[in-house]
């Protein structure tokens, strides 16, 4: 009985945590203010609707012209924010975790869903999302549900890129160091392009000298988030040769 | 894959840049190089270093060319070495030759547009006037002294020669030209009932994209029976702008840099988009995506975009941004843009042309402009040319039986001889006198920017169900787009030609007064001190 007892215990707590996703600060992440989309209401707004999020900043593209771009997401779903004005002051406060409210318009660019012309507030809380594998969800249509969020890949296999190269400076390799690289990894007879957004992690940082190292053949894992080209066209930040 | 998302923000970047036309404008008629003397003659007994900031399209087969280019020339002049600096979108040039005028560290030869040149020209010589080396009898166009075969001015396209005059010289050589070509899905066409016209108009354009727009009850297209259609998508909305005023005749700007955009004519075109955008038949590059994708998906009926990007159009296209499962087989006619006076046709001429900057060296502009006539030597021209749909900028070498046998080997093949990519070329070899350039001043870049500011921002409001009507136009994004790009305070035009300021106002005057009784004071006393001493 007491083992009963302990184990609907243990699942209840499971469950608890599994629905609210704990922040940082012990505030549950998925709970909106008054007047803000839970992701469910934002995933079904249609485009060009204005969308009022509460969100938290994952990463974050190069600050430009008072405007950066920005990948979030909350417990549920990604929200990524194209070009948010914000001076280089705020830019540099809107750090990992950092909760803020995003009132903007939907929109959709080759495929990549994302707020558009929007403004923010910082709010109080914090939140750091944890990878969510995604690899055995690759080839089927309910990637797409987890567009923008931070996500890992797991076992795959690098593959030639062209004429056996491992990665190219930009897709067809007609840049230079430190333009973005392209790399092709295969999972289950499945190949895939994956990106090293040269604005999110540049040259220098440890996985675009990473990917430099690739090697056709190799076993890797990644994270990254799931950004969308026309399909589907991560943005690795990490990568571990096996 | 081409720039992705980064073309868009590249594009954010020229919009910035434009307004550092008016920052530049500060310094305008500040001491700058000493003016550019030809040399007597060539000293081959030095090593030169110079280098190149060129331009590709994302393009490994045009940077290829560039490199061969620069192998080829280095063989002939070994005392030359070429530095080649790549980049893919000339905002970014332009960003970096502004950032490098102020600390003098300028390219020697730069892909660049006459647009950009213009704000280049802000500094005092810092770009070469070209006519005197154009017509050295030893090492200008066609010299005696020459270790090539290059053409000869008479040989260049004059129409594209021209597009390099303003300021009363020539500050470039034109490299590559190409237009707009709207790349037609016909099938789509026929199946909504109509018959593709000889020539493109826009009513013909709206109303089979107004007609494209029905739906099946499952909510999928008609036309299509997908659950995406964009019936036109234009690529380059300043160009839509742009071409929209000149075929109808309607203000743009002077040659001068007054601006004449907000007009009656702008006002009514921007309604007509708008109408169009709200039911969906209509939109842009920065608002959905590559046309080139949709079209191909059968997305999309009336793509317009550049010539210069033909190979990324059609069922059999060479490059392609969507995987093969999303490509639908169809039928495409390369046709011109769409016109208002299909009996008068106007189409936009653009294309890289190439400057050359001024250096305190004679020898080393001279190796520079060695190296600028160089890329139009039939080699050059003939090979980048052959990599999309661009035409080669001289005579020369469109008359080579190389380039005529390119020319009539249409279709051969989905590679080299592309067909669309051919179309796209013919298109504008036989339209060179139907296309046209907007006035180059310091600033055009900027008002193209608010060109294309309009037809995005109509498009997009109209999207978000606000209302778009002559009031909110004239009475507000007028405004708005004036203020955005500082067109109320642009200056007038070149570096040689100063706007009158008016008179002195009186604290400068007095100012001035009194810096000159100090002066007057000290010389005084240095003459009185000077007798003083002498008299000892």
């Amino acid at each position: 009985m007491k083992k009963l007892i302990s184990m609907v215990l243990t699942g209840a707590m499971v469950l608890a945590l599994a629905g609210c996703g704990q922040s940082g600060s012990g505030a549950d992440v998925n709970a909106k203010s008054e007047g803000v989309m839970t992701y469910a209401e934002y995933a079904a707004a249609p485009l060009d609707s204005e969308v009022t999020v509460e969100t938290y900043v994952q990463g974050k593209q190069s600050w430009w012209d008072g405007k950066g771009t920005f990948y979030t997401q909350d417990g549920e779903g990604g929200y990524f924010l194209y070009e948010m004005p914000c001076s280089e002051e705020d830019y540099n406060k809107l750090t990992q975790g950092t909760k803020i409210k995003v009132k903007g318009y939907k929109s959709e660019w080759s495929g990549e869903v994302e707020i558009i012309d929007s403004t923010f507030e910082i709010e109080e809380g914090n939140y750091v999302a944890p990878a969510k594998d995604v690899t055995a969800l690759l080839g089927k249509d309910e990637l797409i549900n987890s567009q923008n969020m931070f996500v890992s890949f797991k076992g795959m296999t690098v593959e030639s890129i062209g004429d056996g190269a491992a990665y190219l400076y930009k897709w067809d390799g007609s840049g230079e160091d430190g333009d973005d690289l392209y790399f092709n990894v295969s999972k289950d007879g499945q190949t895939y392009q994956f990106t090293v957004e040269s604005y999110l992690t540049g040259a220098g940082t440890a996985v675009y000298e990473a990917v430099k190292a690739l090697n056709v053949g190799d076993t890797v894992d990644m994270e990254g988030f799931l950004y969308w080209y026309e399909g589907v066209n991560p943005h690795i930040t990490s990568i571990t040769v096996k | 894959m081409r720039n992705k998302k980064n073309m868009k923000k590249r594009i954010a970047v020229g919009i910035l840049l434009c307004l550092m036309t008016g920052i530049l404008s500060g310094c305008h008629g500040s001491k700058g190089s000493k003016a550019f003397e030809m040399p007597e003659s060539f000293d081959t007994s030095r090593q030169y270093e110079i280098t190149f900031w060129a331009k590709n399209d994302t393009n490994k087969t045009q940077t290829d060319i560039y490199r061969k280019a620069i192998d080829d020339f280095q063989a002939l002049y070994p005392n030359i070495t070429v530095n080649l600096r790549l980049y893919t979108d000339y905002s970014k040039i332009f960003n970096d030759v502004i950032t490098n005028i102020s600390t003098g560290t300028t390219p020697n030869v730069c892909i660049t547009y006459p647009d950009h040149i213009a704000t280049y020209l802000t500094g005092a010589n810092t770009v070469v006037p070209l006519d005197r080396l154009f017509a050295d009898a030893k090492y200008g166009l066609g010299g005696s002294e020459l270790r090539f075969d290059g053409p000869t001015q008479a040989e260049i396209i004059p129409k594209f020669l021209e597009e390099c005059d303003f300021d009363g010289a020539h500050y470039a050589i034109p490299y590559m030209r190409s237009t707009e070509a709207c790349y037609v899905n016909t099938d789509l066409v026929e199946a909504l009932g109509y018959e593709m016209p000889e020539h493109l108009t826009w009513d013909f354009v709206w109303e089979v994209s107004e007609a494209a727009m029905a739906k099946n009850p499952d909510g999928t297209y008609v036309a299509n029976g997908q659950e995406v259609m964009i019936p036109f998508i234009y690529k380059s909305s300043d160009n839509m702008m742009i071409t929209m005023l000149r075929q109808l005749d309607a203000g743009y700007s002077t040659p001068e840099g007054a601006i004449e955009i907000f007009n009656d004519t702008t006002t009514e075109q921007l309604l007509t988009i708008a109408s169009h955008a709200q039911t969906g038949a209509f939109s842009t590059f920065k608002i959905s995506g590559y046309p080139g994708n949709f079209l191909n998906a059968g997305q999309c009926i009336f793509a317009v975009d550049s010539t210069a990007g033909a190979t990324w159009m059609g069922s059999a296209a060479p490059h392609a941004d969507i995987s093969e499962d999303k490509f639908v087989e169809f039928h495409m006619a390369v046709t011109e843009v769409p016109q208002f006076d299909p009996e008068h046709p106007k189409m936009i001429s653009q294309g890289p042309s190439v400057c050359i900057f001024n250096k305190k060296d004679p020898q080393e502009v001279l190796a520079s402009w060695l190296f600028a006539q160089f890329l139009l030597t039939d080699g050059v021209q003939i090979a980048y040319s052959e990599t999309e749909g661009y035409v080669p900028v001289t005579s020369k070498a469109q008359l080579t039986p190389e380039y005529q046998d390119y020319l009539s080997r249409s279709g051969e093949d989905t590679e080299d001889h592309y067909e669309a990519k051919i179309q796209a070329a013919q298109l504008l070899l036989d339209n060179v006198e139907n296309s046209f350039v907007t006035p180059v001043f310091n600033g055009s870049a900027s008002l193209r920017s608010a060109a294309s500011q309009l037809v995005e921002d109509v498009t997009k409001s109209v999207r978000r169900k606000q209302t778009i009507d002559r009031t909110y136009i004239e009475g507000k994004l007028y405004d708005d787009v004036t203020a955005l790009y500082r067109l109320d305070q642009l200056g007038s035009s070149y570096s040689g030609q100063k706007e009158d300021l008016g008179p002195l106002p009186t604290e400068s005057k007095v100012l001035i007064g009194m810096l000159l009784g100090v002066w007057i004071l000290l010389a005084f006393f240095f003459v009185k001190e000077h007798m003083k001493k002498s008299a000892k």
